[in-house]
């Protein structure tokens, strides 16, 4: 391979769960480091300056989300947390606290590497430069300039609330946007409370864009979590 | 001799008892009386001598209380020791000093010396005599010393007050003195008492020093020195045998008699209730002291009454078992009760009445005498001074004048129909209807008119119709007999007729209280709740006894808490007020609590107050305590009214502890049953842990093994997809527990939000996408189907269960099919396959907990994962319910409650 290897900073106490993803993400071409508390994580994570840092949020010394917010407060790159079934709330304020993704242990391999591909791409058309002012994904496109959504080659009429929303989902396209984060977004901070907005413009949303609005190509539902738009 | 020995072995009962009066000496406090003759022969100095003689040995030991009288030489002994302040109680303007019971308490020394056992406490302080006190440090483990004399023994009272003149009313009862574990005598010769008086070294109080000359005669004594030394011989006896039984030398049978003492309402009682004490303490016996409430008795005025009652408290606390009996006849009564009880000997007192009343009318004594068969009967004469009391006349009813009026009506018309039948009948038919008109007015109307009709009647007849005719002259002598007996007539149906009232009246009385216990019953049995027999205790009372009643419960740490169960005569009965319980009152409540002991007005504690506290005394536990505030706590003297107030309040508590008993029970109950359940569990799920376990281990053992190498590509990607199922199998089955447990482990917090159902069905399906690939998954839902408030993450759980479901047990390629509809209430969810349908008659039975634990079906998580919907569902406040379709499969349905208002966008 000639792209440089990305470093990943695995945060992990459970040292069954650390030999999986080293394993894993070795032969995926990545260059694993692993850390068993928060300390030693943020220790490592200024020693190391990883591109990814998968965290989990149950440690032995101090809160996965006090990791994230330590982290944060210089370290910008993403960061994906781990975390068990029925923690929606725990995912959420991770997610709020700047976690770009979460997974829900246990996860395959392939859930796993999509989610470092996602959150890596973001990085660098972060990175790099400006949005770009057309995207196509699947049967959709999107020209920002002309504020114009199409499918299959035919015009979508989107309310200028629905337009901010679709547009918001897609910029993060493959992240998941918790309810909080897409309400402040399109309806102000003021509305953060008043989820069946969500609910109401994600259905209309759905049935313009969605050929099945029931069993939803794009804009998937992270039940409890929030939404996200199917990356590829 | 075995036979020999088994005779000398002690009496169990009484080596029981000898035990656990030992039992609760190392409990409690020594007691330790110094014991004098009379005043001034040096008790107090005695006791401090002690008292600094033990200082001296290292106790810890405090001067309670000690009454100076300015002596010196005992002043002196104080010099050194620790003395408690006495507390300041203020009466009527005036502060008194007086022993600080709490102090000491709170003190806590290991000996206290207070002075003066028989003192009469001041009002205000929390027991009436100090002897109470004492008690009460002695419950608390402190050692007393105190000093006493002995006139204030209750049993010698009246003997000392025979000698010497003087009554003395601070007594204390024979059973602190007899328990008191030492008792030291004080001695000192009648002439060098009298030589100290001379001195002027004993202290006696102006107003009472002429008394006390005539007290203090060398005569007197040496008669209270020979009592003094008497009853501390007795004690030495009574020491005596107690080593005696304990050591099985027995010479004497002296148990087995039992003495009944009978007490009526005049003075002589008291006396007879001391003697009778003196007899039993002789003997060793048991005695009771009986009261028989006549017809008549009742009739005898409250002072007398209330003399009863002292009467019975007395022997009460003389040691005697008291009973109230009421009957016709005294004599019968009593022995009836003493064949009851196995009375060997009654004691009856001989009222000095005069010979020929005797003659008339059998006393007492001698109709106790003779039936009394095989039981000695001892008599004991009144003094002269001492009357009995008789009871009042039965009441002279109708004694207003409109009776007078109705008589004298009778009687005129009577002789009106006389005056119309003269001529026609006998003169002697004619006294007939006079006679049958008196025999009218005594029955119905009283004594009093029927007199006065009987003179009239026998004036009317004798003036109008005896011949000389219009004059007072009877031209025979015989009609004289006609009118004595008119009159005799009359009073006789009077007085009978009075009486049959009074019975019935008696009896009437004796019926209301039998119903209300009745009554107080038949409710208490019908309820389970504690607070509600409270109330219901209360409101029984308070129909029986005008006032407000209250039941106090305790919290767990037995503090009793104020109360909220309030009852007052007309009240209805569940009011919830706060009962006016005055800090000191509830004082007074937590006493009777503790002391299992009535306290309150017409108690011996804390007699103060206004109202009385009685523990509601359960056979292993005090339950709580009933406060009574009378309107007239008069009412609270009559003994009868007294007994009934116990009756209830034992009645209650019983009732109290049985449902205390149910509830532990039911508790007990509920444990076991969810014992039960956790190991129903433990070992329904103990199979589907093992089989997905067994698979991993069995294919990774496998694939580690040497000869691995063996096995082809495909065989080994065959190996670890097995162990990935199996592993997520496991991880299901966890995670359904995991949510049963929280789910059935307390109240579920539901996160309730407006959700979109379509929303969530689809989630569901992205989730399953990868198992579903191959199924045809028809939907029916309406585009404007109405948001749902409920907790989005559960719903969503119900819907991934439910559809697993569907996709577990049915062939694959069958088809599935979900549908959502709005009805106008509810929002109903519809999951139905083409498999094989449920067992047919268990299509309820799915949801039921552990179901599949009946069963081992192959596919595991089944039972729980059903259970756990219909957790969710129920939460909800919505229904979910499974049936077989006709045309095959099975469908499951849920549905949620809908809001009447969907929110505003």
């Amino acid at each position: 391979m000639n792209e440089p290897r990305n470093r990943v900073l695995i945060i992990e106490d459970d040292p069954q769960i650390q030999r999986f993803l080293t394993a894993a993400l070795e032969s995926h071409g990545y260059v694993p480091s692993c850390a068993a508390s928060g300390a030693e994580g943020l220790r490592l994570a200024t020693l190391r300056q990883p591109d990814v840092v998968i965290a989990d949020l149950g440690l032995p010394d101090m809160s996965g989300l006090d990791v994230i917010k330590r982290l944060r407060e210089w370290f910008a790159r993403p960061i994906i947390v781990l975390s068990a079934r029925s923690q929606e709330a725990d995912k959420v304020s991770a997610l709020d606290a700047g976690a770009d993704d979460y997974l829900t242990k246990p996860f395959g391999v392939g859930e796993l590497l999509a989610r470092l591909r996602v959150a890596l791409r973001h990085q660098s058309e972060r990175a790099g430069a400006d949005a770009q002012s057309r995207i196509e994904i699947g049967e959709l496109a999107i020209d920002f300039a002309a504020r114009r959504v199409q499918r299959s080659g035919v015009d979508i009429h989107l309310t200028p609330i629905e337009y901010k929303l679709f547009v918001a989902l897609i910029r993060d396209r493959g992240k998941v946007l918790t309810h909080r984060h897409l309400l402040r977004e399109v309806w102000g901070a003021a509305h953060v409370e008043s989820p069946h907005y969500l609910r109401i413009y994600m259905r209309s949303l759905r049935q313009k864009i969605e050929h099945d609005p029931a069993q939803p190509r794009y804009l998937l539902t992270d039940v409890g979590v929030g939404y996200r738009f199917a990356d590829g | 001799m075995p036979a020999k020995a088994s005779e000398q072995r002690p009496d169990p009962d009484a080596l029981l008892a000898r035990v656990q009066q030992e039992d609760a000496r190392t409990r409690r406090g020594r007691l330790k009386i110094f014991f004098g003759a009379a005043p001034g022969v040096g008790k107090s100095y005695a006791m401090l001598e002690a008292a600094r003689a033990q200082k001296a040995a290292g106790v810890d030991i405090v001067i309670g209380y000690v009454e100076l009288h300015g002596r010196p030489d005992t002043e002196a002994l104080l010099d050194g020791m620790e003395i408690l302040a006495p507390q300041k109680l203020e009466h009527r303007g005036i502060v008194l000093a007086e022993f600080d019971l709490d102090a000491c308490l709170r003190r806590a020394p290991t000996v206290v010396a207070v002075d003066e056992l028989a003192h009469t406490n001041h009002p205000g302080a929390r027991h009436v005599k100090r002897w109470m006190d004492v008690e009460e440090l002695l419950d608390a483990g402190i050692d007393v010393y105190t000093t006493i004399n002995v006139q204030h023994i209750e049993s010698l009272n009246d003997v000392v007050a025979r000698i010497t003149g003087v009554q003395v009313r601070e007594t204390i009862p024979d059973k602190v003195f007899d328990n008191a574990d030492e008792v030291e005598l004080v001695d000192l010769p009648p002439d060098e008492l009298l030589q100290r008086l001379q001195d002027g070294k004993v202290y006696v109080e102006e107003k009472v020093r002429p008394a006390l000359s005539s007290f203090f005669r060398k005569g007197n004594l040496i008669a209270l020195r020979q009592l003094a030394l008497r009853a501390t011989a007795d004690r030495v006896d009574a020491a005596m045998r107690e080593y005696r039984d304990d050591h099985a030398i027995r010479e004497t049978w002296a148990a087995g008699d039992r003495i009944l003492v009978c007490v009526g309402p005049d003075p002589l009682s008291e006396r007879l209730v001391r003697a009778a004490r003196r007899m039993a303490m002789a003997l060793h016996a048991e005695w009771f002291a009986v009261y028989v409430e006549t017809p008549g008795l009742l009739r005898l005025p409250r002072e007398a009454r209330d003399r009863v009652l002292q009467t019975l408290k007395l022997a009460e606390s003389l040691g005697a078992a008291t009973e109230n009996l009421s009957g016709e006849s005294v004599a019968g009564e009593v022995i009836d009760f003493a064949r009851q009880h196995n009375i060997s000997k009654i004691v009856v007192g001989k009222p000095s009445r005069s010979r020929w009343r005797d003659r008339l009318r059998p006393s007492l004594v001698d109709e106790v005498a003779r039936n009394s068969g095989n039981i000695d009967v001892y008599v004991i004469s009144g003094e002269p001074g001492e009357s009995t009391i008789k009871p009042p006349r039965l009441p002279q009813r109708s004694s207003n004048w409109q009776a007078y009026a109705k008589a004298v009506a009778v009687i005129a018309a009577v002789t009106l129909l006389c005056d119309v039948l003269y001529q026609r009948i006998e003169l002697s038919n004619l006294v007939m209807l006079y006679l049958l008109g008196i025999v009218l007015v005594a029955a119905r109307i009283g004594r009093g008119p029927s007199i006065l009709a009987a003179i009239l009647g026998v004036s009317a007849f004798d003036f109008l119709f005896v011949p000389p005719r219009a004059s007072f002259a009877v031209s025979d002598a015989q009609y004289l007999i006609t009118f004595a007996v008119m009159i005799a007539t009359g009073l006789i149906i009077s007085t009978m007729a009075a009486r049959g009232k009074q019975q019935a009246s008696v009896a009437r009385q004796r019926e209301r209280r039998t119903a209300e216990l009745y009554a107080l019953s038949r409710e208490l049995t019908q309820n389970r709740d504690i607070p509600e027999l409270g109330a219901i205790l209360t409101r029984h009372i308070v129909a029986t006894i005008d006032g407000q009643a209250v039941v106090l419960l305790p919290d767990e740490a037995g503090h009793l808490l104020d109360p909220t169960h309030f009852c007052a005569r007309g009240t209805p009965a569940k009011t919830l007020v706060r009962y006016p319980v005055p800090g000191n009152d509830l004082g007074i409540a937590q006493w009777a609590y503790d002391h299992r002991q009535k306290s309150g007005y017409g108690t011996d504690t804390l007699a103060s107050a206004d109202a009385i506290y009685l523990p509601l005394n359960a056979l292993r536990r005090c339950i709580g305590v009933l406060g009574l505030r009378p309107t007239e706590t008069r009412q609270l003297g009559v003994p009868e009214q007294m007994h009934l107030l116990e009756s209830f309040v034992n009645q209650a508590a019983i009732a109290m502890e049985r449902v205390q008993l149910a509830q532990t029970a039911q508790a007990a109950d509920t444990q076991i049953a969810s014992e039960q359940i956790r190991s129903t569990l433990l070992a329904s799920i103990s199979h589907d842990f093992r089989t997905p376990l067994a698979s991993i281990i069995g294919a990774t053992s496998t694939l580690l093994d040497d000869a691995s190498t063996n096995l082809d590509k495909d065989r080994r990607r065959e190996l670890l997809h097995a162990t990935q199922d199996e592993a997520q199998r496991l991880y299901r089955l966890v995670g359904n527990m995991l949510d049963l447990t929280r789910l059935t482990s307390g109240p579920i917090e539901l996160k309730r939000e407006w959700v979109a159902m379509d929303e969530l069905i689809g989630a569901v399906l992205h989730r399953l996408r990868d198992a579903l690939a191959s199924r045809d998954v028809v939907l029916q839902i309406p585009a404007d189907l109405p948001l749902v408030r409920c907790d989005e993450v559960m719903i969503e759980q119900v819907l991934f269960n439910l559809i697993e479901n569907a996709q577990k047990h049915t062939p694959p390629n069958s088809p599935i099919r979900i549908a959502a509809k709005a009805w106008p209430a509810v929002l109903e969810v519809t999951i139905a396959d083409s498999g094989p349908g449920l067992p047919a008659g268990e299509e309820q039975r799915v949801f039921e907990k552990f179901h599949r634990g009946r069963r081992e079906a192959a596919q595991s998580g089944f039972g729980l994962g059903l259970t756990i919907c219909k957790t969710i569902i129920d939460a909800h406040g919505g229904q979910i319910a499974a049936r077989n379709l006709a045309e095959g499969g099975a469908e499951f349905r849920f549905s949620l409650p809908l809001e009447a208002q969907q929110p505003s966008t």
